[in-house]
């Protein structure tokens, strides 16, 4: 392995070479597949592996690709195991949904399938995208290609691990309180939360419905903005979809960021981060302000309540998302003497302790005589947070921050303290309650030599300035570090 | 015996009733996805991912429900919301396949309306709280030797049902007396069949009615202890519970006793109510707005478009039967309640039949029909046209038809399904006027009456009666009793 194997370019450049006919998508799936042979066993980003599949569907989508006319044709992807797949196993992380099939396809993988995507497989995250290490899924934790003795950051943890470690070119995963970003940001790789309702939600498996966003993990921006072209786009299935039309992100890529306004968040770089961290993002806004932008300081005022306030609505939507696995019409059951006692025995056995934490509280929050004191204030103090963006973008264009306040910490470092762990998504809770769109792109190395992400924010449909901006900083920054394990 | 009561209760006790209507509305489709509505279709057949609540598979509403409800808010005189919420009710249950249902809770589409209720030719408003939007649960069998609960082997789920468009029509506590709580059943049932919206068919679910029910001595104002009952599959079931239930709380209240606020089960067969669960057990529905679906924003425009397209409601059209065909309120309020009862009136009308001749046949004879075989006005309409009825009108307005033959003819006809002109020829029903056949049984029948004859001629006028009796005998019912009374006096005024 030298990090330049096909598995390891960007789609972008995939792309080309498919055009040129220089390779075909047989070769770029059997490079993958290598990769994935050789690594995960180590790296445990794959739950289900559909190598066959993507065999087939290869040779299928041979001369789609090299017409060129969709740009994700004949480039391999790997999904995370909360968006369904019809025929093919989705658990989301959990033993409750451990042989559950499902008998269709969620409208992202949809698009993707009919522009020629090839599916590589399902990628392990945390128990219905709970968590922010990967630990809390049933099937064991990922490891960051970076240094295995760390986590790749959650819940996508497994989406993020195989783009970093060349198992996968790109692969969609889902941010409800930052989970695409944060874990693109402790691997090194990009990350895209659109806005909320610009990719379909229908099949991705609900666990706050208000939050939960389908995101990108790619090797470039260019490659967020080529997937985001065919992901985006009103849904008929999704009734919170937004009326948008699909278009083609990859037109505002124009390298020019000269005049625009950033806003480096105050909040986000106190207390709480890591030395790494700060200065890692710190010079690369100077690097921003050298191309010509203007940079400022912003307040988000209410963002210390976001994780508050995060942490009372999500968990309600999941209490009430969640109760439909109850094994009476499909996954786990465990009998019982009569049906309640079926539903409380599989639940009991098939949820993790996360889960369980989660529904309970959200239980709680939305009980009678509660509900106005938990539930009903952190919708308020959500709209406050979405006034603060409000703000925010009346002075600036994007406004930067780092993605998370530390690199990759160690496995079992935090498994302890749920409330350590909930600090990780600091920073990207803010963007899910608002539902603005925002980026993590890879910045640099810090001292233990982990990858520091950092993260832009943009208003809502602000995506192609936001890509904008990412992509003239990316190149600014030539990120070009490879983790240890795929150098070889 | 609910009758007898109620005169004394109501002098001691004033019964406080409200009632809970659930209505499926009989759209194609169900609510929040593409699957058939259908009722009696082979179990789990109109299925899919979103109401079977599969993982991932989202909500999208059905904008002819929304029409649907608008439509029955408007009728009933509500405010229609400009906009409106879905929100979640939680709560586990086999039957329902996500575990909540979504429904409506603070801000329903339509709220603050009213109906006109008559009993005994006295009308009286009910308040309408709210109308809301909501989808129906799957169906649960429990299989096993009893068909109890408790004693089931195991339980069948049949999810054709589940989320299929329902709508909760809610009353203030107006109602005063179970047979008002009859007549506003009837009443909103006749309105729901007028606008096309729904089925309305008590025995298979597609309008349920749950009722709360209080008792407080007459002259008070403070509501009593309020009791829920449920199991209610029939307008007489619901009157019958409600008559029960208010005797055993009225009972209560004179021994001294008190309700308790509770849920109790109407036994179809004793007529009797039973403790289902108390208020301490009641649920706790963690109401939430469904994060799934955005706020329900309707166009005032479109409102007014639905509002210029309802139909004529049952209380307009008996003020019109009345006024217009001079009906008395008893038919008015048969023929013009029932929409299919009208079409068949306005239809024998339109062909010239009289209307009140029209209003009494259908009131009685067909009515009396209807009853013993069970059948509705649509089927009877197969069987007996409104052009039939209007022809055996006027065969009978022109003389050809005793009032006799005319029923016989009518029996025959739905009996044989045979024309009415043809059963008329072959069974000879036709009104015999023509004199000489009339005064050859007249001769006949006086020649083998002599006793009859001498004492009518001795001033018994009553026996006339008799002698006519024998003539239509003879006639086997086709002579015009008129004529032949008439013909028989002449002759027997003769020396």
């Amino acid at each position: 392995m030298s990090g330049d194997e096909l598995c390891d370019l960007t789609a972008t450049e995939l792309r080309s070479r498919l055009v040129e006919g220089e390779i075909s998508p047989s070769e770029i799936v059997e490079s993958c597949l290598h990769r994935i042979e050789v690594l995960d066993g180590q790296v445990r980003a794959f739950l289900t592996p559909t190598p066959d599949l993507a065999r087939e569907r290869a040779r299928a989508v041979a001369e789609l690709a090299r017409a060129g006319t969709s740009p994700v044709a004949g480039i391999p992807i790997a999904l995370k195991d909360v968006l369904t797949t019809r025929g093919i196993r989705t658990t989301c992380g959990s033993r409750i949904l451990e042989t559950y099939v499902p008998p269709y396809d969620c409208t992202a993988w949809a698009r993707l399938s009919a522009g020629g995507s090839i599916l590589l497989g399902k990628t392990n995250c945390d128990e219905f995208a709970m968590g922010s290490s990967n630990e809390n899924s049933a099937f064991g934790p990922v490891h960051n290609p970076w240094n295995l003795d760390t986590v790749p950051g959650g819940s996508s943890g497994g989406s993020a691990a195989a783009v970093a470690a060349g198992e996968a070119v790109w692969a969609l995963g889902t941010d409800t309180g930052g989970s695409v970003r944060q874990p693109a940001a402790l691997c090194g790789v990009v990350g895209l939360k659109p806005t909320y309702g610009l990719i379909s939600r229908y099949g991705l498996i609900a666990f706050a419905s208000s939050l939960d966003t389908v995101g990108t993990f790619t090797r470039s921006v260019r490659d967020a903005a080529m997937l985001l072209s065919v992901l985006g786009g009103r849904d008929p299935m999704d009734a919170t979809s937004l009326d948008q039309p699909a278009r083609d992100y990859t037109a505002s890529l124009s390298g020019e960021v000269r005049g625009l306004r950033v806003g480096v968040v105050r909040e986000a770089l106190g207390e709480g981060v890591e030395p790494g961290v700060r200065s890692g993002v710190r010079s690369a806004i100077d690097r921003l302000e050298g191309l010509g932008a203007t940079v400022g300081e912003v307040s988000l005022p209410h963002a210390d309540y976001a994780l508050s306030a995060y942490y009372l609505i999500a968990p309600s939507e999941c209490s009430s998302n969640l109760a439909r696995y109850d094994g009476v019409r499909y996954g786990l059951r465990v009998p019982g003497e009569d049906s309640m006692q079926m539903m409380m025995r599989t639940r009991g056995a098939g949820f993790g302790p996360e889960v369980k934490r989660r529904i309970m509280l959200g239980t709680y929050a939305l009980s009678a005589g509660y509900y106005e004191a938990y539930y009903g204030q952190a919708q308020k103090v959500r709209t406050l947070i979405i006034r603060d963006y409000e703000r925010a973008f009346a002075s600036f264009d994007v406004l930067v921050s780092p993605t998370s306040p530390t690199t990759a910490f160690r496995i079992g470092e935090r498994t302890d303290d749920p409330l350590a762990m909930y600090l990780s998504d600091v920073f990207t809770i803010p963007a899910n309650l608002a539902g603005v769109p925002a980026i993590s792109i890879p910045c640099g190395l810090d001292e233990k030599g982990l990858p520091v992400g950092l993260q832009l924010t943009a208003p809502v449909l602000g995506e192609e300035l936001l890509l904008r901006v990412a992509d003239a900083l990316e190149h600014e920054l030539a990120f070009d570090a490879v983790p240890g394990l795929v150098r070889g | 015996m609910a009758g007898a009561s109620t005169t004394a209760v109501a002098q001691e006790f004033e019964t406080v009733i409200g009632l809970e209507c659930h209505v499926e509305l009989s759209t194609t489709t169900k609510m929040f996805c593409g699957c058939r509505n259908e009722f009696g279709a082979p179990p789990n057949t109109n299925v899919c991912p979103v109401c079977l609540g599969h993982p991932g598979s989202l909500p999208v509403p059905n904008e002819r429900a929304i029409e649907y409800i608008v439509r029955i808010g408007l009728a009933l005189g509500c405010d229609i919301a400009p906009r409106s919420l879905f929100h979640r009710k939680n709560y586990f249950y086999p039957d329902m396949p996500k575990n909540f249902q979504i429904s409506q809770y603070d801000l329903p589409v339509c709220v603050g309306g009213h109906l006109d209720v008559e009993v005994d030719e006295h009308v009286r408003r009910i308040g309408i709280t709210r109308v809301h939007m909501e989808e129906d649960t799957g169906k649960t069998t429990h299989a096993g030797v009893t068909g109890r609960i408790g004693q089931a082997e195991y339980a069948l789920v049949d999810y054709n049902r589940a989320g299929v468009p329902l709508v909760e029509v809610v009353s203030e506590p107006d109602i005063r007396s179970p047979e008002e709580a009859r007549a506003y059943l009837t009443e909103l049932r006749a309105i729901l069949e007028a606008l096309g919206v729904s089925d309305v068919r008590m025995e298979e679910g597609s309008l349920r009615c749950d009722a709360n029910v209080s008792v407080r001595p007459a002259g008070s104002h403070e509501l009593g202890v309020k009791v829920e009952i449920k199991n209610l599959n029939s307008i007489r079931s619901l009157e019958r519970a409600l008559s029960h239930e208010r005797d055993r709380q009225v009972e209560l209240l004179r021994a001294g006793g008190r309700p308790v606020q509770e849920t109790r089960h109407f036994d179809e067969e004793t007529g009797t109510t039973h403790p289902l669960r108390s208020k301490e057990e009641a649920f706790d529905y963690r109401y939430f707005p469904e994060p799934d679906l955005p706020p329900l924003e309707l166009d005032p425009a479109w409102i007014e478009a639905i509002r210029a397209t309802l139909p004529e409601l049952p209380a307009a059209r008996r003020d019109r039967l009345r006024r217009e065909h001079g009906l008395r309120p008893e038919q008015a309020s048969i023929v013009g309640s029932d929409a299919r009862a009208a079409e068949y009136f306005e239809r024998a009308v339109a062909l010239g039949a009289p209307g009140p001749a029209v209003a009494r046949w259908m009131t009685q004879d067909l009515a009396a029909y209807l009853n013993r075989t069970g059948e509705g006005w649509e089927e009877l309409a197969k069987r007996f046209s409104p052009e039939a009825l209007a022809d055996l009108l006027r065969r009978s307005e022109e003389g050809e038809l005793s009032s006799t033959g005319a029923k016989a003819a009518f029996e025959l006809v739905v009996e044989t399904g045979r024309p009415l002109g043809e059963v008329i020829e072959e069974r000879g029903l036709r009104q015999v006027s023509d004199t000489s056949q009339l005064e050859a049984w007249v001769d006949e029948v006086i020649a083998e009456n002599p006793r009859l004859v001498e004492q009518f001629r001795g001033g018994k006028e009553g026996v006339l009666n008799a002698l006519v009796g024998q003539v239509m005998k003879r006639s086997a019912g086709s002579a015009n009793p008129q004529a032949v009374s008439e013909l028989l006096r002449s002759r027997l005024a003769e020396p």
